[in-house]
């Protein structure tokens, strides 16, 4: 249940993509996102698939993967269609009691669909090419600009990393003491809603008590290791531009020029 | 219980994918004492979740009481009732506001009369060794030792004809780890259920049960009395674990030509063998 979220999950592989600068990966999933709001018609939608394929073909991650990402997000994708459907207003095709299916809210639905899940697609190769710590270090550099105007970058970026490190863990630690719960009887799947919400009193107690301790002992670590904060700190493996990552620049930029392009002529 | 030739894989089809047992038999009957080692990984907590249900085995067969527990139509909760598990850390599934409405837990979820959850509850806490003013404090101001004998009864007090403990003394001192021993083996007399002990240390072990299986990669080494397990100590070593240190004593004096039980596992045993070898020079 839980292992289906893959969003912020390492596939490891030899890859080009994964062997990409972090910050390439996280400006072109930008420009990439923002490209997929440009396009109008169908032909931008080509271009946009025709790109995305060739990534994740690219990186080697089986596609399979990519799509039970997509699993968590079904449920808001049949909201948003369902709304876009029946309340754009338009020319009415079919209509039933006061609901009135448009040809325009036809074709917003199926944009909105695109878009949403291009935009999950395209951040989970992101995610999946880019190992968490990897991730944190390019982030920080992107905003390192934002230093001059006090904003504390590196903490930011700590506490990113240390969430996205403790994922996994508190994965694991809901999964040990449900089973351990489960061995005592506890039921977490049937009954009504008043009944599931109160068997969640035994897991969520103790994993909350767990991840309290697990903070506790990895400040003391932290502290005892003399870690305080990002002044003058220096990093073992500092993120350098290679040549591979100016050519990726140049494609990803050859694409939104392109994107743009195609929204400035109406396509 | 049995299990036939049961094989658990993790992730299979990617590139996670990890054999955790695979194939494995076993035959247990009521009122063994039963220690299961392994060096880490070597597919022991996998293998006890198979006894009571929490896992599905991806082939094979898992059967309690003659019947395949993954049938259509089989109560697992009734098995689990049957088969108490107790994880390693056990401590960190107590939840409740004091010690003895913890200990109800298991009972209240097999459908009890008050009563007889209550009746279950003490006498499980009476089991542990935990005196009567501990019942109404909250589990979280108790020792490490404390709590996990809590823990324990928690899963006592539902009753089970199996027992299965994993790594019951990890992170507990030598004294508090002889008193949680001394207790599972009298409670084994008392209640003449079967205990299945999960360990990697063998010295531990050895002293308490009757029967040892050696796991090694996800797969039986060695199924018997620890003495007749022990003889393979050159083996064992190869698995990353170590027999007792009397079988090493044993083993070089008799290499040195002193005729001595090199079966010995206890001090005791060995010191009588040592004497008598001597007196027989």
């Amino acid at each position: 249940m839980l292992r289906d979220i893959t969003i912020g999950q390492y596939y490891p592989a030899d890859s080009i993509i994964h062997k990409l600068d972090p910050r390439v990966k996280f400006i072109a999933t930008l420009l990439y996102l923002i490209s997929l709001f440009l396009f109008h018609t169908y032909i931008g939608y080509i271009l946009a698939t025709v790109f995305l394929v060739v990534i994740i073909k690219l990186s080697k991650v089986p596609f399979r993967f990519i799509v039970k990402g997509m699993k968590a997000i079904v449920f808001i994708l049949l909201i948003t269609v369902v709304f876009n459907i029946f309340l754009t207003p338009g020319k009415v095709l079919a209509q039933w009691w006061i609901f009135k299916v448009t040809q325009e809210g036809l074709i917003q639905a199926g944009r909105m669909a695109i878009r949403l899940s291009y935009l999950i697609i395209g951040s989970s190769v992101m995610t999946l090419t880019t190992t968490p710590n990897q991730l944190t270090d390019g982030l920080e550099r992107i905003m390192n600009p934002l230093k001059k105007i006090k904003v504390p970058v590196h903490e930011i970026a700590m506490m990113m990393s240390i969430a996205l490190r403790f994922i996994p863990i508190l994965m694991e630690e809901t999964d040990k003491i449900m089973k351990a719960q489960i061995a005592r009887g506890a039921d977490f799947e049937s009954g009504n809603l008043i009944k599931k919400v109160k068997s969640m009193v035994p897991l969520l107690v103790p994993l909350f008590i767990s991840a309290f301790r697990r903070a506790n002992d990895l400040a003391m670590a932290m502290e005892a290791r003399c870690y305080h904060g990002g002044d003058n700190r220096t990093q073992m493996k500092p993120l350098v531009y290679k040549r591979q990552d100016f050519v990726a620049y140049a494609v990803v930029l050859c694409y939104f020029a392109a994107s743009i392009g195609m929204c400035v002529i109406g396509w | 219980m049995k299990l036939d030739n049961i094989t658990y894989t993790y992730s299979p089809g990617t590139v996670y994918e990890m054999h955790a047992i695979q194939g494995v038999n076993l035959d247990i009957d009521q009122g063994e004492f039963i220690g299961i080692i392994g060096h880490t990984g070597s597919g022991k907590s996998t293998l006890i979740q198979h006894f009571n249900g929490l896992m599905k085995p991806t082939s094979g067969k898992v059967l309690y009481e003659g019947k395949d527990i993954w049938q259509e139509g089989y109560n697992l909760k009734s098995l689990r009732s049957n088969v108490g598990l107790v994880f390693q850390y056990p401590e960190h599934q107590l939840f409740e506001v004091d010690v003895f409405t913890d200990v109800c837990f298991g009972p209240k979820n097999q459908g009890l009369s008050k009563d007889e959850i209550e009746g279950r509850a003490r006498e499980a806490l009476e089991h542990v060794g935990l005196a009567e003013d501990m019942y109404k404090k909250s589990p979280f101001d108790l020792s490490g030792g404390q709590k996990r004998r809590v823990a324990i009864a928690g899963v006592l007090a539902m009753n089970p004809k199996v027992l299965i403990l994993d790594e019951p003394t990890a992170g507990l001192d030598p004294k508090g780890r002889d008193e949680i021993f001394d207790q599972i083996q009298s409670l084994r007399e008392k209640r003449g259920i079967t205990v299945i002990l999960v360990s990697h240390s063998m010295e531990d072990v050895a002293r308490y049960v009757g029967r040892m299986i050696v796991m090694n990669h996800g797969q039986v080494a060695f199924d018997g009395v620890p003495r007749e397990v022990f003889t393979h100590y050159r083996e064992l070593e190869a698995m990353g674990l170590a027999a007792p240190q009397i079988t090493y004593i044993m083993h070089a004096l008799k290499y040195r030509g002193l005729d001595v039980d090199t079966q010995a596992i206890t001090i005791e045993e060995a010191k009588k063998s040592i004497l008598q070898a001597l007196g027989e020079r």
